[in-house]
């Protein structure tokens, strides 16, 4: 569990849409940069649900198509710094995934800026806080998906 | 139809290289188009001033007029025809169909080549055939005509075709140290004469002849060595720069710059140019003639016909001898 | 192996029509290894085939199933129901894959999502080259090891043509000259005199030329069992 305390930024500056951001982090730099933010109790936006990885090179593409196919407004993909990834290069791996999925993104008409990879150490809890606004804003520029479900579709499924 | 006496072919080409005499010939490039005159035109701007005129078979992989059909035409105008063959378009039914034909309608000297990749060409599309390569089509003619059997070892029964057969080389492609080896397997497939792509760099190409003739290659068949005027130093820096195997010294295309500096005027300049071309290729053909083992020169104007009778002039190379009486059908 | 690649999104879409129920077959062989048809690249192009139809606005059911090998009947019994239960088949099989779903299951409309491609080899990870044509009588023997018929962009048999440059082909310069990779092998073996021969014209019988080819081995024939009286 992320140990963060989310508080939600003031409706004024950001409007009331609630998204639905998921944030694949790595368990070594990424995760523990999301840890530090909060506790450094860093304000940022509450739309974002972290799912930990032991490393960004574990993404599968098939994860972020199922995130997006389920609803998901973005999808961020969050690793170590070039160059200093815990496994060597996962994080290089995860963005060779992340653009590739871009790619096949536009291809079906589905804006390649959903989804996006952020690079930063176990100690950037700033940078972490900076992260999630950059995405929210851009999501909420870019609007809901297209592929929302309605919550009772869900629910029927058993989501 | 008698025994050639003697000659493989009875051709004037076979006669004039048969003679001793330094060969001449040229290329007469078919219209993109089925218009005769065309081909009579360019005819009319060779006859007298080379021993044959290869016919192109669509050269560069771009459809012309067949290389038969514009022969023939030739043939009618006067001048004597070296058709060409490529393996590219055609496989072995339709090779041995065409030359039975090409010969009954009198053509008898023929050059058997790859053929430009059909990439190239305007129609990249088209399928490849490449049956067989140039080395069987070599043996495949010399085997019409001296064993008197088609390739699949059926005899002919009647009038066979008896060709003068000759095959391309160039000098210059990789591996070089390969190239007189391949030649030399051309040669004992039966290839009768050879004519070489353009060649600018004389000293590369007297270490090509020089191994040619430690083979004894130049006892075996007739070496035509390739030379072309130049129309442009732009057209010199092409073949330099893009076009693979093809070698262009710096000198050349100084020497062409060089023909064209201080002339302002668009026209003068262009014939400035050309003049220089004709000269350079005078002068590569002076050179050739010193070279042991090289038999003729293959000038290669193309579409510049009317420049074949400047540089047979000025090389001190006319009148070509009429050897023989042209034959218009068997 | 078969080396393929995925046919362009657009065009499957095409091949899809108005189907409302699709069922993607992956094969865990061949494409598996080339990344074109395995189980994930099924699972891929199923998410964004149901994407792509629902932001089309007209929704489509897409499920995927791979088999080990789609060009046996075998492993091709056990998607029976699956196969039933389609509108449309779409096979990320190669050719021969496509085929045999299409053979085994006579009725629904199989197509391909693959273009098959050539019988090649990875140099290096997503990298693959083509290396054999099948021509059915292997002359690799007399050329150190190189095909002359898969390679050389106009299958010479007594190459190279005079296009070669720098042990280039002239139609690309990412393609190796393979008669310079011949003549390199060779002359490096002390074998060059099995290219100085001339190697005679050949018998195109063996390759697609001649017809589509079987083979039969009787040896491996299982006895078929005795079919009773009606």
């Amino acid at each position: 569990m992320v140990t963060s305390d989310i508080r939600s930024q003031s409706p004024e500056q950001l409007g009331d849409l609630e998204l639905n951001i998921l944030a694949f982090c790595c368990h070594y730099c990424a995760y523990a940069a999301a840890d530090l933010a909060g506790s450094l109790r860093l304000q940022y936006p509450p739309s974002v649900r972290v799912v930990k990885l032991p490393c960004a090179g574990k993404l599968d593409v098939l994860l972020v198509l199922g995130a997006l196919e389920h609803g998901a407004d973005g999808v961020m993909v969050a690793g170590c710094l070039e160059g200093d990834c815990h496994y060597q290069h996962g994080n290089l791996n995860a963005k060779r995934r992340v653009g590739y999925v871009q790619a096949l993104l536009t291809e079906i008409g589905l804006e390649p800026e959903r989804v996006r990879m952020f690079n930063m150490s176990s100690a950037m809890g700033q940078r972490w806080a900076e992260a999630v606004t950059a995405m929210d804003e851009q999501i909420r520029a870019l609007g809901p998906s297209p592929l929302r479900r309605p919550a009772d579709e869900l629910q029927a499924e058993g989501r | 139809m008698s025994e050639p006496d003697g000659y493989k072919s009875g051709s004037n080409l076979e006669r004039a290289l048969r003679s001793g005499a330094f060969a001449v010939t040229a290329e007469l490039g078919p219209p993109k188009n089925a218009d005769a005159e065309v081909v009579r035109q360019k005819a009319a701007l060779l006859t007298g001033w080379v021993d044959a005129a290869n016919i192109t078979d669509n050269q560069t992989a771009i459809v012309r007029m067949s290389s038969i059909g514009a022969g023939v035409l030739t043939l009618q105008a006067g001048l004597e025809p070296v058709m060409q063959m490529t393996c590219r378009d055609r496989n072995r039914l339709g090779m041995q169909s065409d030359l039975l034909g090409a010969y009954a309608l009198g053509l008898r000297n023929i050059l058997c080549l790859t053929g430009d990749h059909q990439t190239f060409g305007n129609h990249p599309q088209s399928k490849n055939v490449h049956d067989l390569d140039s080395v069987q089509l070599v043996q495949m003619v010399v085997g019409l005509r001296d064993e008197r059997r088609f390739q699949c070892g059926e005899e002919i029964k009647g009038v066979h075709p008896q060709f003068f057969v000759g095959a391309a080389e160039n000098p210059f492609g990789d591996p070089f140290e390969w190239r007189p080896l391949r030649l030399g397997k051309k040669a004992r497939a039966g290839a009768d004469f050879i004519q070489t792509q353009m060649i600018y760099n004389v000293p590369k190409f007297r270490e090509f002849m020089r191994r040619v003739v430690d083979l004894g290659i130049h006892q075996q068949t007739y070496i035509l060595a390739g030379v072309g005027p130049l129309k442009t130093p732009g057209a010199a820096k092409y073949m330099r720069d893009q076009v693979p195997g093809m070698d262009v010294p710096d000198e050349i295309v100084e020497r062409m710059e060089a023909a064209g500096r201080g002339i302002e005027e668009k026209q003068a300049r262009s014939a400035a140019w050309r003049a220089e071309g004709i000269r350079i290729c005078i002068d590569l053909i002076h050179q050739m003639q010193e070279i042991e083992g090289v038999a003729g020169v293959h000038i290669m104007a193309i579409e510049w016909e009317e420049a074949v009778k400047t540089i047979v002039e000025g090389a001190g190379l006319p009148p070509r001898p009429r050897v023989v009486d042209l034959v218009t059908s068997t | 192996m078969i080396v393929a690649e995925q046919k362009p999104l657009g065009e499957i879409k095409g091949l899809l029509g108005e189907a409302r129920k699709v069922l993607i077959v992956g094969c865990g062989t061949c494409v598996t290894v080339c990344f074109a048809g395995g189980e994930r690249e099924a699972s891929v192009l199923g998410s964004l085939l149901r994407m792509s139809s629902r932001l089309d606005g007209a929704p489509t059911t897409v499920t995927d199933v791979t088999v080990q090998r789609q060009c046996e009947w075998e492993y091709l019994d056990a998607i029976r129901e699956r196969v039933a239960d389609a509108d449309v088949v779409l096979s990320l099989g190669c050719g021969v894959g496509v085929q045999a779903l299409a053979e085994h299951y006579p009725e629904p409309v199989v197509v391909p999502g693959l273009n098959t491609k050539f019988m090649g080899l990875p140099l290096e990870q997503g990298v693959w080259a083509e290396r054999c044509a099948a021509c059915g009588e292997c002359m690799l023997g007399l050329t150190g090891g190189i095909c002359p018929i898969a390679r050389c962009s106009k299958q010479l048999l007594n190459g190279p043509c005079g296009g070669s440059s720098h042990g280039k082909c002239e139609i690309n310069p990412e393609i190796d000259c393979a008669w310079q990779l011949i003549y390199d092998k060779l002359q490096a073996q002390g074998r060059l005199n099995l290219i100085m021969e001339i190697i005679p014209a050949k018998d195109w019988r063996t390759s697609r030329d001649g017809g589509p080819r079987t083979i039969v081995r009787e040896d491996l024939k299982l006895p078929k069992p005795a079919t009773a009286e009606a």
